[in-house]
């Protein structure tokens, strides 16, 4: 099952150096408010906190009590307090609040506010509105990248999807750029730069800016080529259900920072352990980009494996024993330990599936991928609703059907919302709003093509009623064409072939052999061409602002040639562990070493929840 | 700093990073001078731009750039006229907004901002480049000195800049409406959300509204920042005054909806849906807005009436089934399914009746029989699950039908731990024979397949199920009958 690695296949550069910085970095920030003091963690910054440091790190640098934000009154008794926060407004209200109450009563304290990664002049004019600046001080905690894995790199901002994709802010477009200039500084100079996506664009501008502004020491660059790509660009793929035994992970047990939380059903006892999911971990190094069906078989021959290796004891004289013990023992309980746990996993992963009719809802994605039996996956998808079954997968289903139907048709977009609502909620109203903005669920325009489109744009320009030309605008946006791109770039191979997933052809494996995904498929092609020559109807049909330029940087004109063979892929709005497992896939066949930077991991569920707006 | 573990002074002083420098101006423009010349020395590659013209062009929207590779040696000369950023190793793109292939050739904001003139900004930040380690080491204190060269004559595109860097900046000195929509432009051709923002907020306190609102309507990406800002800061009603300006009714209709989530009492809550009828939603919306309304009026009804009922312990389905949450705020089926629970077989006329509520909700017989199902079977009411299908004809003879295939309905069943009993009365009403005898395996309902078996004469398949059934049981010794009646002609 391992694959063979290409031997010309270079080696990835240490990551963990990032780790490195950014912990030097916070212990330096600590250190500007000497003595003791109680840190205040935004939640979210918890689990990308403990990959980095841990408590020991944080004592020695006078951190007395640690707390989570929990936006309520505070207990602390110390007279320094330091919060540690994402740049939210919710949160810098909080700290105001925890602030001019302790004024209120005529308690003095030094407050430290550090942003990560960066702080925001919304929230600076928050803290001067509510009167606090002078009472505070505030830093930044430039900790950009956190390397999840040897070749998986996160920015753990969730919120950059919904920022930038739907509420049209672009306030993460320089931290992108600058994680980028890191990533440059650290591991470049890039030689060439391939991007599709309006962020991308901008991303690359900023970053731009940043080399131009700061300098570069000469240096042999490791990684050799960078790809940009905005979420937008491919919908499809992040809302499909995730088979490749890591996605499935992920989709069902929530993958948190690299790190998942195994229940009591796994672990067949009655607690939950952590378990940290990396390439470190042998087991789950080799089954991570496997396809579920082929896991049961690896893990039941790994465990036959095992009774043999265990079994070698019999008939070993004292010094054999000796020998066994001291050496292989340790190596053989680690593995047992992990087997167990991933044969719990797989198992108690089967059953969740079966138990919601999984093979059916296979069946229904794999029918809209490819275009077939429309009316079946509606009809399928409107008992799922009628049904109650799970809110969001409901939603997948739907949204699903509009990106491969380029929309629903007006009849059916209405009876499936009024039903969507009758058995969910009303107030999805909001949901379905931010569905349609985003271009992920949209009603079909009555004859609408593509044509018409333009010259209908054409005119509202000189129109300049600015209303209109919105909508156009966004309308446009909306078109998602995926029919179109399917078959352009062979998205959905032939359903009559048979597709073997123990031995993969092509990334179509990570979806049974029934979809490419567009967003690996169109970095495939752009490699392979060394640009987007020939990919014209491709990236007009994406609306995708494609660009790719290359840059000359001393060292370059003798660039080792391993460099060339890494790339760098910056996902712009997260991306799936299916879509890294093609990518892995990908570099296995070309002899390329892919580099995934995100700006978080995603799947459907996690998407789809930055659509609701339930809690206002 | 900390000094003094090797690895981390290693780490502070090999190639990869620069150590730190305090307030050393010196240091900084030696560094500086050394990064210039080893930059100069490279040859550099430029795409032809000239920086203010051609941002608001869209030259390629939707062209392949594929074709645009600049090579070194084309480029090498091109040594761009403003005379900023020689040292670039990358090319510009153009980063404006861009429409479809055949739109006009202008960009949203270029129809209406006037620009100023190129050339008249001075390269001031070019000669500062202080910020080349601000991406990855500590902010330390700014050098003293950069607190003196302060000057409140920046150009817009300086101010934006500094602004970038986190740099002293002033903005109190654009005061014409010119300047300030110059400084909102140059910071949205930055594409950096954190300024824009920044320069909104200063607009927001300069401004009147109205004027503010007018030059938004102009400006797509400006106006986005500014909607979102508000929302954040949960300004609502100012919000709402934008949108009616903007004339975006529906945004501003659902912008008041959304305030009911923040409303806990449940009358008062009502009260705000029925105040919120008065919205300009879309004809569609409004219709969900008013079932919204008129579902959580009933549910306040249904509630008090039922927690009496149970609290005076009368009724014996509250005593069999307490109830476990309260219908307050629960979607449409749910409280259909809770009516199908607690109060089956009321008169249309009462609120609390399915049939009432299957009306006022205009709801499908698809969506009414599975809820319904659901409901009735959880309570291993069958008698009423067979009298959900049965229907009579003209002539008087009962058939049973269903708004969906049977094969779901017998999964339904199933999932709600119905009797073979009563499942292979459903199993039998599949039309489907080769889905009959698979559901049939699957729920064990060994007559069914038995009897199918029969009649397709299919004596090999009776054979072999046989051999799944535990031997001496009633099926086995019914195939056994089978096998042995000299009356069936076996079809194998």
């Amino acid at each position: 099952m391992a694959h063979s690695v290409r031997r010309d296949a270079p080696e990835l550069p240490d990551f963990s150096l990032l780790k490195r910085l950014a912990r030097d970095q916070l212990i330096f920030l600590l250190e500007q408010l000497p003595g003791m003091k109680d840190l205040f963690i935004e939640s979210d910054l918890m689990s990308p906190l403990d990959r980095i440091a841990n408590v020991t790190t944080l004592k020695e640098h006078e951190v007395d009590k640690l707390y989570k934000v929990e936006y309520k009154s505070i207990v602390s008794t110390s007279d320094q307090l330091c919060f540690l926060i994402r740049p939210r407004i919710k949160t810098v209200k909080w700290i105001c609040d925890v602030v001019n109450a302790d004024k209120a009563i005529g308690k003095f304290r030094r407050y430290k506010v550090i942003f990560c990664p960066q702080k925001f002049y919304a929230c600076e004019n928050l803290l001067e509105e509510q009167g606090v600046i002078g009472d505070l001080t505030t830093d930044e905690w430039s900790f950009y990248l956190l390397p999840l894995d040897d070749d998986i790199i996160s920015l753990e901002l969730p919120e950059f999807f919904r920022d930038n994709f739907l509420e049209g802010d672009q306030r993460w477009v320089r931290t992108a750029g600058s994680a980028l200039h890191l990533l440059h500084t650290l591991y470049g100079p890039f030689s060439k730069v391939y991007g599709i996506g309006r962020c991308s664009k901008m991303a690359y501008e900023s970053w731009r800016e940043q080399v131009k502004e700061g300098e570069q020491r000469p240096r042999q660059a490791d990684i050799g080529n960078v790809f940009l790509i905005d979420r937008d660009v491919d919908l499809v793929t992040p809302l499909c259900s995730q088979v490749v035994y890591e996605g499935l992970v992920d989709d069902i047990f929530r993958i948190k920072c690299g790190c998942v939380e195994f229940g009591p059903d796994v672990t067949s006892s009655d607690k939950s352990i952590k378990v940290m999911l990396n390439s470190q971990d042998k087991v789950f190094n080799e089954i991570r980009n496997e396809h579920f069906s082929q896991v049961f078989g690896f893990l039941s021959q790994k465990a036959r494996n095992l009774q043999t290796a265990y079994d070698t004891r019999s008939g070993m004289d004292i010094q054999q024993m000796k020998t066994f013990v001291s050496e292989k023992l340790k190596g053989l309980k680690q593995e047992h330990r992990l087997l167990s746990l991933h044969i719990g996993a797989s198992e108690s992963m089967m059953k969740k599936k079966t138990k919601q009719d999984f093979q059916d809802m296979l069946k229904t994605e794999h029918s809209l991928l490819e275009g077939f039996e429309i009316r079946e996956c509606i009809s399928y998808i409107e008992e799922h609703i009628n049904r109650q079954a799970s809110m969001l997968e409901s939603m997948r289903l739907l949204c699903l059907l509009s990106l491969t139907e380029n929309g629903l048709l007006p009849k059916d977009y209405r009876s499936l919302k009024a039903q969507y609502l009758q058995s969910y909620g009303v107030d999805h109203l909001l949901t379905f709003s931010n569905l349609k903005q985003l271009g992920l669920l949209v009603e079909q325009q009555p004859g609408e093509t593509l044509t018409v489109m333009e010259s209908r744009v054409g005119k509202l320009v000189n129109d300049k009623t600015a209303g209109k030309l919105t909508d156009a605008f966004s309308s446009l946006a909306k078109k998602s064409n995926f029919r179109a791109l399917s078959k352009r770039l062979n998205l959905v191979p032939k359903s009559d072939e048979e597709y073997d997933l123990r031995v993969p052809r092509d990334m179509a494996y990570i979806f049974s052999g029934a979809y490419v995904p567009l967003s690996c498929k169109l970095i495939e092609q752009a490699l392979e061409r060394d640009g987007w020559t020939g990919l014209e109807e491709v990236t007009r049909m994406i609306n995708g602002q494609e660009f790719v330029v290359t840059g000359s940087n001393g060292s370059d004109t003798r660039v080792k040639s391993d460099a060339q063979q890494i790339i760098l892929v910056m996902f712009l709005g997260g991306c799936t562990y299916s879509e890294i497992s093609a990518l892995r896939f990908l570099g296995r066949e070309k002899g390329y070493k892919f580099v995934v930077v995100t700006t978080a991991i995603t799947n459907s569920a996690r998407l789809l929840e930055s659509m609701l707006d339930r809690h206002a | 700093m900390m000094r003094g573990k090797p690895d981390e002074d290693e780490y502070w002083n090999s190639s990869k990073f620069k150590a730190f420098t305090f307030d050393d101006e010196d240091d900084d423009f030696t560094k500086l001078k050394e990064s210039k010349r080893a930059v100069n020395s490279i040859r550099s590659l430029v795409e032809d731009e000239d920086d203010e013209d051609d941002v608001e062009k869209v030259n390629w929207s939707g062209e392949p750039v594929g074709s645009i590779s600049w090579s070194v040696k084309e480029t090498a000369s091109s040594i761009r006229s403003t005379g900023e950023a020689r040292d670039l190793s990358f090319p510009k793109i153009d980063t404006a907004p861009s429409l479809p292939k055949n739109s006009s050739g202008y960009s949203l904001s270029s129809l209406f901002k006037g620009k100023a003139k190129p050339g008249s900004f001075q390269s001031f930040s070019d000669s500062f480049s202080d910020q080349s380690l601000r991406n990855y080491a500590p902010e330390l204190r700014k050098p003293k000195s950069e607190y003196k060269d302060y000057v409140s004559d920046w150009t817009p595109k300086e101010t934006v800049k500094r602004m970038q860097h986190g740099k002293a900046y002033s903005l109190e000195k654009f005061r014409s409406l010119q300047d300030k929509l110059l400084l909102l432009d140059e910071a949205v051709d930055a594409h950096d959300g954190n300024v824009i923002t920044a320069v909104l907020i200063y607009l927001k306190k300069s401004l009147c509204k109205d004027i503010l609102f007018r030059e938004l309507i102009s400006r797509e990406i400006a106006l986005r920042h500014y909607v979102h800002y508000l929302k954040e800061m949960e300004e609502h009603k100012l919000l709402v005054e934008l949108f009616r300006s903007l004339g975006r009714s529906e945004d501003m209709a659902l912008m008041h909806y959304r305030d009911h989530l923040n409303i806990k009492d449940e009358n008062k809550r009502r009260d705000f849906l029925k105040d919120c009828l008065r919205q300009p939603f879309s004809p569609d919306d409004a219709s969900h807005v008013q079932d919204h309304y008129t579902l959580l009026e009933r549910q306040i009804i249904i509630e008090a009436n039922d927690k009496k009922l149970e609290n005076s312990g009368q009724a014996d389905i509250f005593k069999k089934y307490p109830r476990k949450a309260s219908i307050l705020n629960m979607p449409i089926i749910t409280t259909l399914y809770y009516s199908c629970f607690y109060h089956y077989g009321e008169a249309e006329g009462t609120f609390s009746s399915p049939a009432n509520i299957r009306k006022t909700f205009r709801l499908s017989d698809k969506q009414f029989l599975l809820t319904c199902l659901g409901a009735r079977a959880k309570l291993k009411a069958w008698f009423d699950v067979d009298a959900l299908f049965t229907s009579k004809n003209w002539l008087g003879y009962t058939k049973k039908r269903s708004p969906i295939g049977f094969h779901r309905i017998v999964d339904i069943l199933h999932k709600n731990n119905a009797p073979v009993q009563v499942l292979q009365e459903y199993v039998n009403l599949v039309d489907d024979t080769e889905q009959k005898i698979s559901l049939a395996q699957k729920y064990k309902c060994h007559d069914v397949v038995i009897n199918t078996y029969r009649d397709l004469k299919d004596r090999q398949q009776l054979v072999v199920y046989r051999g799944k059934v535990d031997r001496g049981s009633p099926e086995d010794r019914k195939i056994e009958d089978l096998l042995s009646n000299t009356q069936i002609r076996w079809k194998n």
